[in-house]
């Protein structure tokens, strides 16, 4: 199947019930984008779909549609993803890191459909992203930093 | 057609022989914790040649030629800071600019890495990576310093005293002025210092202020490597089915299904399951999951959490051993105005660390390369060496990041590293193998903080001062059977079953605390912050009853108790201050209650305490709105990784004592996954203020010291707001 990821084309022969998730990691060998859980309730999988934040560890090859435009956290270059990640370091957020790819794909789907999201709002877009070190204090404030930064 | 390797090794018992890897260890120090530990890229925690053009004048920092200084951090970057706080130290004895500063996980060499805190082994946990390494580091690069300065000095042919050093760069008041990287050629020359004099602490440049994280960046963009990330030529992955209960076996098994799947390379018998090795994780998971095991169950643990925790409860009615006696608690009970009595349940609690274990293994004939986010260096090559048949020496282990680890990847028992070994032992070394677990593999594998039962009985005098406190503690030992059995448990107590209780601070003349440490075919494991993990709650949570009691203000009461334990009061007083302690709370919606609860807590020579805020809604669910931190960890290296690591350890106890719980029927671990087994999400996470003590102190780790206060503090909240005392985790109002 053709596949685009990060503005390249690529061309992968995987079972039609591979999941996206592994698709990224182990064909094409873009290992940012983290195992969790495999049942879509850790949010470490996120990326996007044609913009939108996707679990990848449910989507199966065979669900992809044709023509959509995969990017994961190497090839974020929006500006709202941009945003996010200069906040994320400005506020030293991650602290073991392994949920981050998926927390910034997150962030940067709110701040595309929301500019000045309200900490309810942060709240609910994030809530699908578990840490299990917590850094959620400053995911919040990063949050409102890249938005703040977008202005 | 998968290759198929039984041999007959695999059949045989290995696990019982993991003392031995570590058998010759005398920790001077307890440290109960976990461990926390450093990683760098594949390939850069092996490195033991000095790079071409580098000077490495100690086993921890390095000069390169570009003038950067790498620092070689000996402890797990499990998210704790040791990759910014340990450089930390070594750029301000040096001079060296922040932005010249790299860290590289050091490789696994307990000549030169040893946890001094740990004897002679490697490894992170208890919260020792600062505590251990702060004036060991000051020391390296002070000694670095010092060549670096002897070198222009000789360049010069001026006096050493007149050069100063600033941000990486070396001065004199001719004009001359030279890099690190432009003088290390030369310092490489320069004897290296038997002594070394250290900075006055006011003249410190980064200790005590914020640095950013070396980190932050390579965990921002996807590019930060951890042990589920390596790529090897050739490397397959490995899944493997466990057995469904604790102590199964294999008795046969039947691939014709699983083989079918195309890629599968392997399938083979491990002592511990049957593994899959294909050429993707998901290929091997499939296949796995198509095999037809049949065990042997005969000694397989099949009891349910519910039996285990009716035997504590008997259990508790007899006197246990006795790990602190003070006074006469018993008579003092007898005579006291009035007693008190509660009993508490704890779960077993699993790490579920955001990275399910996994472990790369190449095995050669004569060598044998791991790649692991590795919390216990020593232990594990120890372990390693022994399953494939090689020297610890001839195990190179490379540092990785680690997702997470909450003490999980520091393992007495080495067990998914063990399993990783041995499946590259069973296919020969063929091909490297990357052994993942799933997530559901990790949460049913077992090495649980163990379920606890406490009972307390308090009495009171006439005018409310606590006269006897008699505590009874029953759970499994988390240290039996391993190899820090012998120097880790004394006179029959497990120090890890009963610290934060046997250590209670409180000025009270009858004070006993005795320990049933029953065995339980479910293995157990430190979990961050260890025995302070229930025993913080039970005390806390006993002591503020108490106050209520005697008709006292719990912070007061406390206070009250705390005279010989200034750092436990410096703390209390400054939580309480921040969180306007004794000031109305805002009132809530109609039909809600709030209210305000404080505890405090040493943990691993760190003072932690907390002022929690809730808001109790009529149908009985609450949030933790607010809460307020105060830690005293000695001198305060980088200020805002220990407000990270107060604001994470806050949320991570909230986790366990809002929703953790692991329990078996029948043997069967009943979680499987983040849907029964929730985690805190971010819209439960409260605002959190952290404030830190002034202090002289040597350094002490924040790691896990946070994690214990939150679940009392929260309870405390919900009794001031309630009145009704909660005694089993996690909390929930009926």
């Amino acid at each position: 199947m053709l596949l685009f990821v990060n503005g390249q084309r690529y061309n992968v022969n995987v079972p039609d019930d591979t999941p996206l998730l592994w698709i990224l990691r182990d064909h094409l060998n873009l290992t940012g984008t983290k195992y969790g859980c495999g049942m879509a309730l850790c949010g470490a999988c996120t990326v996007h779909i044609d913009g939108a934040p996707t679990r990848s560890c449910i989507m199966p090859a065979s669900a992809l549609k044709a023509g959509v435009e995969i990017t994961t956290i190497e090839g974020l270059k929006s500006k709202e993803g941009k945003a996010v990640q200069a906040a994320w370091e400005k506020l030293d957020v991650p602290q073991c890191g392994y949920c981050q790819s998926g927390q910034i794909m997150s962030a940067t789907g709110l701040l595309a459909k929301k500019k000045k999201p309200s900490d309810a709002d942060i709240d609910a877009a994030m809530a699908g992203n578990v840490c299990r070190c917590a850094t959620y204090v400053r995911i919040r404030a990063a949050i409102h930093e890249a938005a703040k930064s977008l202005v | 057609m998968p290759d198929s390797f039984t041999p007959q090794s695999s059949r045989r018992r290995f696990l019982k022989s993991s003392a031995g890897a570590a058998a010759g260890f005398t920790l001077g120090f307890y440290l109960p914790g976990k461990a926390f530990a450093q990683m760098a890229g594949p390939g850069q925690g092996g490195a033991r040649a000095v790079p071409a053009g580098a000077w490495q004048p100690n086993a921890f920092v390095r000069v390169a030629g570009d003038n950067t200084v790498t620092v070689l951090v000996k402890h797990l970057e499990m998210g704790q800071g040791t990759f910014t706080g340990l450089p930390t130290v070594v750029a301000d004895e040096m001079d060296a600019a922040w932005t010249q500063i790299r860290a590289e996980g050091a490789p696994a060499d307990a000549a030169l890495y040893n946890n001094l805190l740990m004897g002679p082994m490697q490894g992170t946990g208890g919260s020792t990576a600062m505590a251990n390494s702060f004036e060991q580091l000051r020391k390296a690069g002070a000694a670095a310093r010092a060549m670096l300065v002897g070198a222009a000095a000789k360049r010069w042919n001026v006096p050493p005293e007149s050069i100063a050093v600033k941000q990486g760069v070396l001065t004199h008041a001719s004009g001359k002025k030279a890099t690190f990287g432009e003088l290390a050629a030369d310092a490489a020359t320069q004897p290296v210092p038997t002594e070394v004099k250290l900075k006055d602490p006011k003249d410190f440049v980064y200790i005590g202020k914020r640095v950013p994280r070396t980190d932050s960046h390579a965990k921002s963009n996807g590019t930060a490597k951890f042990t589920q990330d390596v790529q090897l030529p050739g490397m397959v992955t490995a899944v493997v089915a466990h057995p469904p209960r604790f102590g199964g076996k294999v008795v046969k098994f039947n691939t014709d299904e699983a083989q079918k799947i195309p890629g599968v390379r392997y399938i083979v018998e491990l002592p511990t399951g049957v593994a899959v090795l294909a050429t993707t994780f998901w290929t091997a998971k499939k296949s796995r999951d198509l095999l037809k095991i049949e065990w042997d169950e005969s000694a397989a643990f099949k009891g349910s959490s519910a039996d285990i925790m009716a035997d504590y409860k008997a259990r508790a009615a007899t006197p246990g051993t006795v790990a602190r006696n003070d006074g006469d608690t018993a008579k003092a009970l007898t005579g006291a105005a009035r007693t008190f009595t509660a009993a508490y349940e704890f779960p077993y609690l699993a790490h579920a660390a955001m990275e399910p274990m996994n472990c790369v293994v190449q095995l050669g004939p004569d060598a044998c390369e791991v790649w692991n986010g590795e919390q216990f260096q020593t232990v594990d090559q120890g372990a390693i060496a022994e399953v494939v048949g090689l020297k610890p020496e001839q195990v190179k282990i490379n540092q990785l990041f680690a997702g997470g680890s909450f003490g999980r990847r520091a393992n007495p028992a080495s067990d998914f590293v063990r399993e990783a070994a041995m499946i590259a032992k069973q296919i020969k070394g063929a091909v490297p193998v990357k052994l993942v677990w799933t997530r559901e593999d990790d949460m049913q594998a077992g090495y649980y903080r163990p379920m606890y039962y406490h009972a307390i009985k308090a009495g009171l005098d006439a005018i409310g001062n606590v006269v006897a406190w008699q505590h009874r503690i029953v759970g499994q030992s988390i240290l039996a059977g391993t190899p820090f059995d012998a120097f880790m448990i004394k006179n029959g107590i497990d120090a890890t079953s009963v610290e934060g209780a046997s250590t209670l601070p409180y000025a009270i003349p009858n004070l006993q605390v005795d320990l049933h440490s029953p065995k339980v075919g479910v293995p157990v494991l430190w979990w961050r912050s260890v025995g302070s993990t229930h025993t913080a709650y039970s005390t806390e949570t006993f002591i503020d009853e108490l106050a209520v009691a005697a008709g006292k203000d719990p912070v007061a009461f406390r206070k009250s108790l705390l005279s010989g334990h200034p750092r436990h009061l410096g703390v209390l007083e400054l939580a309480a201050g921040k969180a306007g302690w004794g000031s109305p709370l805002a009132p809530g919606k109609s039909g809600e209650k709030r209210g305000r609860g404080v505890a405090v807590h040493e943990s691993f020579n760190t003072f932690v305490a907390q002022v929690a805020e809730v808001t109790v809604k009529a149908d009985g669910s609450f949030s933790v709105d607010r809460v307020v931190c105060a830690v005293d960890c000695g001198i305060a290296v980088n200020p805002d990784v220990i407000r990270a690591q107060m604001e994470g350890g806050i949320g991570f106890g909230l986790s366990a004592a809002l929703h953790g719980e692991i329990t078996l029927k029948d043997g069967i671990v009943e979680q499987t996954n983040f849907h029964q087994y929730p985690p805190l999400r971010i819209n439960e996470m409260p605002a959190v203020e952290v404030h830190i003590v002034a202090s002289n102190e040597n350094p002490t780790g924040v790691g896990e010291p946070g994690t214990p206060v939150i679940a009392p503090a929260v309870a405390n909240a919900v009794a001031a707001a309630t009145g009704k005392r909660l005694r089993a985790l996690p909390l929930a109002l009926g």
